[in-house]
């Protein structure tokens, strides 16, 4: 077998530990209420439309985008507006929620319910854009980018290859991995969609050697649909391969420069979940008002390991609750993988767009050893996938040093944890490197407004 | 709710810990420690002893008692230091010189500067080198008493490189043979086996505790500084095979040179930091008043180390 293929600097090998591989994906039952957040997705939070006391079905409009960046919100289920207002999020910092009461499952007649494949692509691109734009769909590999924003690269720049990131590179979730074996024919009708769009490039599915099955289902869905042009590229397994940069590394060979978008190298990149949901809006008119996510942790015994498809808004607690409760065992809750989740500080929070887990952590798996001092064995350095010096970038935060900073590029740090998971003296490196580059990212905003305003200044002078 | 965590990511950690990677580098020494004490008997162990139980023991009390810092305590560090400092002793020296050598490495080259992660120089190395000069009798005398295995043909009472001043470069390059790559009496507990140090580095390369850049720079440059000046004139210089394979050079690559704390971070660092440790060591050889060079050559390079972290970085992602 030819040698795989994968980014080119850093990397962790954590233990992959995918315990609920084998759970087919299971729908949820509705909640009595629900919770939609407004700001599921990057960018502005959305513009409720709807007001106390208004009937929704499934896919009425909620909220529009209250920007440019920003996204559509739907009604994930049918029922009666209750309340519009500021509710806490898994972090406990409020956030505009409309309350929603579940009445029945009555869903707009617009949105076609059968379970039928539907392989006729739409001619016009400028109107798979507006459905996808319109159907609220947003990057379901982390980041919830609104996806018809990247899909139509600005400036008119093309795309040379538009990358299919299957990897799912995170230790226990295996959300990614169901749907690419239960769906993957609406996957790939998915990425013929956005590959369309983006003007017929290289299209290439990366997913990590881990998941033979799903490159194999993949693989025979590309060929059974008849598409050329689609390939199913196998990675080799290394955290954080699912990383934006670290996946156009893997695939393109070419490395984004710091601070630009992956349009300037050519490269467009979407994942699984998010082709699925472009499937069902384009091909189906269904808004993003589902996902799915994994129940999932060391402390979770195996028969109570799910992989759900959930509405969104529905509270977290009530699907902990549905699945069997929160293990005893469990010291952390953590929403997403166990590198980059967030954890939930407050379990009753609502589910949103880009939820991809329940993730239960024993105190042996997730506590940190106690800190002591750097021996400068240079791990973090080796681990860094953006070529960073962990343990330089923490004496030069400690130092105050911004000039060094930026220098030594703390704003290219991508949070992927790599350094603290390496670090043999359990030193907060990243903790510390992130405040670190909230500062110079701070520096290099107000210089960049400061030399508009100066060109602006410049420019009224020549009137 | 309260009862469970909140904290930033990453909510894993790897199983590696400063302890671990210490543990490995014991490990590692292992063979060769076997090695010296089935030659050299009893006496080679009791050197180790005390030397690695003086090391913990001066590193705890100085960490409880000076700095009142417990983290400061890492006693699978300082077994590695007393461990390398016994392997670079004759085995003839007294336990109180031990003792002054374990004092020296952990009191002064190693927590004067701030304790673990904070010294300059390698504190095995040091005090050897502190020793050497301080007692040059004791710490030159290499009568090596019956080992375990007495099938030693003898020449003892002078290491390999002692040899070259005596018998001249082309009488002392005849004394490497095969044999000693696997054994080699005469010399410190370091520098009998070539073959026992060599298993232990590939273990840490195995187990990825060190990366083989520095190892394999020195290698290269000893080999290469060697073979030029040999050609040049064979009477007045010993050949690469000879280099390689006598005096500490082997353990000093190994293990020495190695040290995280005392070598450069990047990869291209420890490059330069080895051809530097490599070309001093055979121009110590060679024109010094010292037999062996890659203690002076391996502290020679410590102090530039600082200066090489600034200078060399590894890649970043997207810059050129």
């Amino acid at each position: 077998m030819a040698k795989l293929t994968t980014f080119s600097i850093g990397g962790v090998h954590p233990d992959d530990s995918k315990i609920a591989r084998d759970c087919a994906i299971e729908v949820l039952p509705l909640p009595p209420t629900v919770y939609v957040s407004m700001a599921q997705h990057l960018g502005a939070p959305a513009k409720p439309v709807v007001a106390v006391g208004d009937t929704v079905k499934v896919g009425t409009v909620l909220a529009e985008p209250g920007g440019f960046i920003s996204a559509f919100v739907h009604s994930p289920v049918s029922g009666t507006v209750k309340s519009i207002g500021p509710r806490k999020d898994i972090a406990g910092n409020p956030v505009t929620h409309i309350e929603i009461a579940v009445e029945g499952d009555e869903w707009e007649e617009s949105i076609n319910r059968s379970d039928k494949l539907d392989t006729e692509i739409p001619e016009d691109t400028a109107a798979i854009l507006d459905r996808i734009r319109a159907c609220g769909v947003v990057g379901l590999g982390g980041a919830t980018f609104p996806t018809h924003v990247k899909l139509n690269p600005a400036g008119g720049a093309t795309a040379e290859c538009l990358i299919i990131n299957g990897a799912e590179c995170e230790p226990y979730l295996t959300s990614d991995y169901r749907i690419m074996l239960e769906r993957s024919k609406e996957i790939v009708v998915g990425v013929a969609i956005m590959k369309k769009v983006l003007g017929d490039p290289r299209t290439v599915i990366g997913i990590e050697e881990n998941k033979p099955e799903a490159i194999t289902a993949m693989d025979a869905a590309v060929y059974d649909l008849g598409y050329h042009g689609i390939e199913v590229l196998p990675l080799k397994k290394k955290y954080p391969q699912g990383g934006e940069k670290q996946l156009i590394d893997a695939v393109m060979h070419r490395q984004v420069g710091s601070g630009a978008l992956p349009i300037s190298v050519g490269a467009v990149v979407q994942n699984v979940a998010t082709a699925l949901a472009v499937y069902e809006a384009v091909q189906k008119n269904k808004p993003l008002i589902s996902n799915t996510l994994t129940i999932t942790g060391d402390c979770l015994p195996e028969e109570k390991q799910h992989n759900y498809l959930f509405r969104i808004g529905m509270p977290l607690s009530f699907i902990a609750e549905y699945a069997g409760g929160v293990p005893a065992e469990a010291a952390k809750l953590i929403s997403g993988g166990p590198m980059m989740g967030k954890a939930i500080a407050n379990l009753d929070a609502a589910t949103v767009k880009g939820s991809s887990s329940i993730l239960y952590l024993s105190e042996a798996a997730t506590k940190r050893g106690k800190e002591s001092y750097c021996i400068r064995c240079g791990r973090c350095a080796d681990a860094c996938p953006m070529g960073l010096e962990p343990f330089l970038l923490r004496r030069l935060y400690k130092a105050g040093d911004l000039e060094g900073l930026e220098k030594e590029a703390a704003q290219d740090c991508i949070e992927c944890g790599c350094c603290l998971y390496s670090c043999p003296a359990n030193i907060p490196l990243l903790d510390q490197i992130r405040m670190a580059k909230g500062q110079v990212m701070g520096v290099i905003r107000a210089r960049a407004a400061a030399a508009k305003a100066a060109a602006e200044a410049a420019k009224e002078q020549a009137k | 709710m309260d009862k469970h965590l909140v904290s930033p990511n990453p909510h894993i950690h790897s199983a590696v810990s400063t302890a671990s990677l210490m543990r490995d580098v014991i490990i590692a020494l292992v063979p060769a420690i076997v090695v010296s004490v089935l030659f050299y008997g009893w006496a080679e162990l009791l050197v180790l002893a005390v030397s690695a139980v003086s090391c913990v023991l001066i590193e705890w009390a100085i960490a409880k008692f000076l700095f009142k810092d417990m983290n400061l305590f890492c006693p699978s560090a300082a077994t590695v230091t007393g461990l390398l400092l016994a392997m670079n002793l004759p085995v003839t020296t007294p336990w109180w010189i031990v003792l002054i050598g374990a004092l020296f490495a952990i009191g002064v080259v190693k927590m004067s500067f701030g304790g673990i992660g904070q010294n300059v120089f390698n504190p095995a190395i040091a005090a050897r080198v502190f020793l050497l000069v301080s007692f040059p009798q004791q710490m030159t005398n290499w009568a090596a008493p019956a080992g375990f295995i007495s099938s030693v043909d003898a020449f003892s009472g002078a290491t390999l490189l002692g040899q070259v001043h005596a018998l001249g470069a082309l009488q002392a390059d005849k004394l490497v043979s095969l044999q000693t790559l696997f054994y080699n009496i005469g010399g410190s507990a370091g520098e009998i086996s070539a073959l026992a140090l060599l298993v232990g580095w590939v273990y840490l390369l195995v187990r990825r505790v060190i990366k083989p850049w520095i190892t394999l720079s020195i290698f290269a440059t000893v080999a290469l500084v060697a073979l030029v000046f040999h050609l040049v004139d064979p009477s007045m210089y010993t050949g690469p095979l000879f280099n390689l394979l006598s005096g500490g050079l082997i353990l000093g690559a190994c293990f020495m040179a190695t040290d995280y704390v005392t070598s450069p971070m990047s990869d291209w660092g420890g490059v330069i930091y080895g051809v530097g440790i490599g070309f001093l060591a055979m121009m110590i050889r060679y024109f010094g008043s010292y037999p062996e060079g890659v203690s002076f050559a391996i502290l020679l390079m410590n102090m530039t180390v600082p200066l090489l972290n600034r200078w060399f970085h590894g890649k970043k992602y997207g810059r050129a």
